[in-house]
């Protein structure tokens, strides 16, 4: 190599990199825009998310603070008419009784109500984004590189700004799992909504619906298969990233994987994690089973 | 309630990001190979002038790509045109703002589609009531309207299935249902009867005849099918190409084909079912001989009458039972084959 560079001139071998002195500069500059935004904006934007707090402390406690048995019987029926499935009610039965015996249940219904909240607030804001998307190709262009963003940037870059804004605790723990779970909702939902046969959608055009009425009546339930789909997605991911989310002060589960690793306690970390997949099995077969019965009548009876 | 016509004036219809600026080019005679080899423009309908019957069904019968699924389309303008007028009641249907095409839509169309285009997740029931719900009428009574016209095609008792359980003809019924539920003035149906199993496709243009004869809707029929189009259609209007190549009743149809193309398509027609005795019969010379046959009786169903009758010869009575005409067998028989080909009229 060395050779071949002494007879090409410097600038073509060495890539000409802006000077240190400029980069420091930059970097400087942005650092300290960002954190006087932070000095002077601050507080406002910690009010702003206050209710997620508030809506978040008042599940954990209700979780946490209820007897275990209620919660126990609460769940085991959600699932049943949720998914009218004797196995998985079985199957949540024993993982939470396991999950109890080894002395997880205080630290899962921590984890529990994260996840709850984290998915409602991802439907919340997907939704009706990824209908957004649907309606526009503009808008899709526009939205879809930041997704794109949000899925592959690692996770704790973008922990940098949120707790330099919020500080340590739950709702940085929150944004941060909502950025992360978001996208495969608003994905989609944008896909769900695009793929709606244009046939009906033509037969709403010439019986005269409104563009809401489209979407009521013809889009959202046609495309609910695919909503459902992307809830399911948000739940695991959000469920994944609650142990990242541990790092910036969201206990349950996730807290306890990190000082497992942090100590090399290889059962605790094996025990927190099998709650984590638990838990996860139970979410996933439960929305599953209940979107498939949602879709009862695309069943073809007649031959 | 009475139906109005239909008026389509100088309709063109160019596909493509630049249509408008081709239609002068078009007018002067540009093709529609050439529009799209040079320019990439799709022509789609070109001058199209019909003039649809009130209370009527008018038939638009084309093969595929002849541009008919288009040109029905532009009636509750799911298409827009390039140039030209939609008239309905004097109001050009093309000059409509969102508001007021969405109440016409809603009031004065219906419309059923050849692969049924039903929702998936309603109900027979809840399907048929759509039209009904987008006007914003009380369910109570929509779905009391909804049952009636569900009974008229023959469902009733499957108003809480889902079309996935329904067979082909089922759901066309239900698609059927659905548009005349809407009790609109105008039914379009596009191919409705193009998916379906001959024999159902027969029984279906039943329904539709039975119901005409009470409802007097201004009908729009689309079909690539020429026995369906001679059986359902007050009036024909044949497409190929974007271009209406000749409009007239069926039997004006069959019996002086416009050009090479539509003899090719009548030469196959049952001609039996299609003219009518009053137009081959003779002037009446002495007195009325054999069975009478009221006009508008097709040369098959006179050929039967007179066999049963064990006759030859047959006159033709006006609505109020008055002779008008005569005819004998042989002039029936040899009226049922003989192909009129173009040629043979033109060396006559």
């Amino acid at each position: 190599m060395a050779s071949i560079c002494s007879v090409l001139p410097a600038l073509l071998c060495k890539f000409p990199a802006i000077d240190e002195g400029t980069i420091r500069l930059a970097r400087k500059t942005v650092d300290d825009g960002f954190k006087g935004f932070v000095r002077s904006y601050g507080d406002i934007i910690d009010r702003m998310v206050q209710p997620l707090q508030w809506f978040l402390n008042y599940l954990e406690s209700l979780f946490v603070g209820s007897p275990w048995i209620l919660v126990l019987v609460l769940m085991v029926a959600v699932v049943y008419f949720g998914s009218r499935n004797i196995n998985v009610t079985i199957g949540t039965a024993l993982s939470m009784i396991a999950i109890g015996l080894v002395g997880l249940w205080n630290d899962t219904m921590v984890t529990l109500a994260m996840v709850t909240v984290c998915t409602l607030i991802s439907i919340v804001i997907g939704i009706p984004i990824g209908i957004l998307m649907a309606r526009s190709d503009r808008v899709q262009a526009f939205i879809n590189p930041i997704l794109d963003v949000m899925q592959t940037m690692p996770s704790f870059v973008y922990l940098i700004p949120v707790v330099m804004v919020f500080g340590l605790g739950k709702v940085p723990g929150l944004i941060a799992v909502v950025i992360y779970a978001v996208p495969p909702m608003i994905r989609l939902t944008n896909l769900g909504i695009r793929l709606v046969d244009k046939e009906v959608m033509e037969a709403a055009d010439a019986f005269g619906s409104s563009s809401w009425q489209k979407l009521k009546n013809v889009q959202m339930p046609l495309a609910l298969p695919t909503i459902m789909a992307g809830i399911n997605q948000t739940i695991m991911m959000s469920l994944a990233m609650v142990v990242v989310a541990s790092m910036i002060g969201v206990g349950g589960l996730g807290k306890n994987v990190l000082q497992a690793i942090a100590n090399q306690f290889f059962t605790v970390g094996f025990l927190n994690g099998f709650a984590l997949v638990g838990i996860a099995i139970i979410f996933d077969r439960t929305s599953q089973a209940f979107g498939k019965r949602l879709q009862k009548h695309s069943e073809v009876i007649h031959g | 309630m009475a139906s109005h016509a239909i008026e389509v004036k100088n309709l063109y219809k160019i596909f493509g990001p630049r249509g408008g600026d081709f239609v002068d080019a078009v007018k002067k005679g540009l093709g529609k190979a050439e529009l799209n080899e040079k320019h990439g423009h799709v022509l789609g309908l070109q001058d199209i002038n019909i003039s649809m019957p009130a209370g009527g069904v008018m038939v638009v019968m084309g093969l595929s790509g002849s541009g008919k699924s288009t040109l029905i389309r532009h009636i509750n303008r799911l298409i827009d045109p390039t140039s030209g007028e939609v008239l309905y009641d004097g109001v050009d249907v093309c000059k409509m703002n969102d508001d007021a095409l969405r109440e016409f839509r809603r009031h004065k169309t219906a419309m059923v589609f050849q692969k049924f285009a039903l929702l998936p997740h309603r109900t027979v029931l809840d399907n048929t009531v759509y039209g009904l719900e987008i006007q914003g009428i009380e369910r109570k009574e929509s779905e009391k309207r909804a049952r009636g016209w569900i009974e008229r095609v023959g469902l009733k008792g499957f108003e809480n299935h889902y079309p996935n359980q329904l067979s082909g003809g089922m759901q066309q019924r239900v698609g059927l249902a659905r548009a005349l539920t809407n009790d609109a003035d105008i039914l379009l149906m596009d191919e409705a009867y193009s998916a379906l199993d001959p024999l159902i496709r027969v029984d279906m243009q039943t329904v539709l005849l039975d119901l005409q004869k009470e409802l007097k809707k201004t009908v729009v029929f689309i079909t690539h099918d020429l026995d369906e189009a001679l059986r359902l259609g007050d009036k024909i209007a044949i497409l190929r190409d974007g271009r209406v190549v000749q409009q007239g009743t069926g039997q004006e149809i069959v019996l002086s084909p416009a050009d090479d193309y539509i003899t090719a398509f009548v030469k196959e027609v049952n001609r039996g079912r299609v003219i009518n005795v009053e137009t081959i019969m003779r002037p009446l010379s002495g007195n009325a001989e054999g069975v009478p046959l009221v006009t508008g009786t097709v040369l098959e169903s006179a050929a039967r009458m007179m066999t049963a009758a064990r006759v030859t010869s047959a006159h033709v009575v006006d609505v109020n039972g008055r002779p008008i005409g005569a005819l004998d067998l042989s002039t029936v028989i040899s009226a049922m084959v003989t192909p009129t080909s173009h040629e043979d009229r033109a060396a006559a």
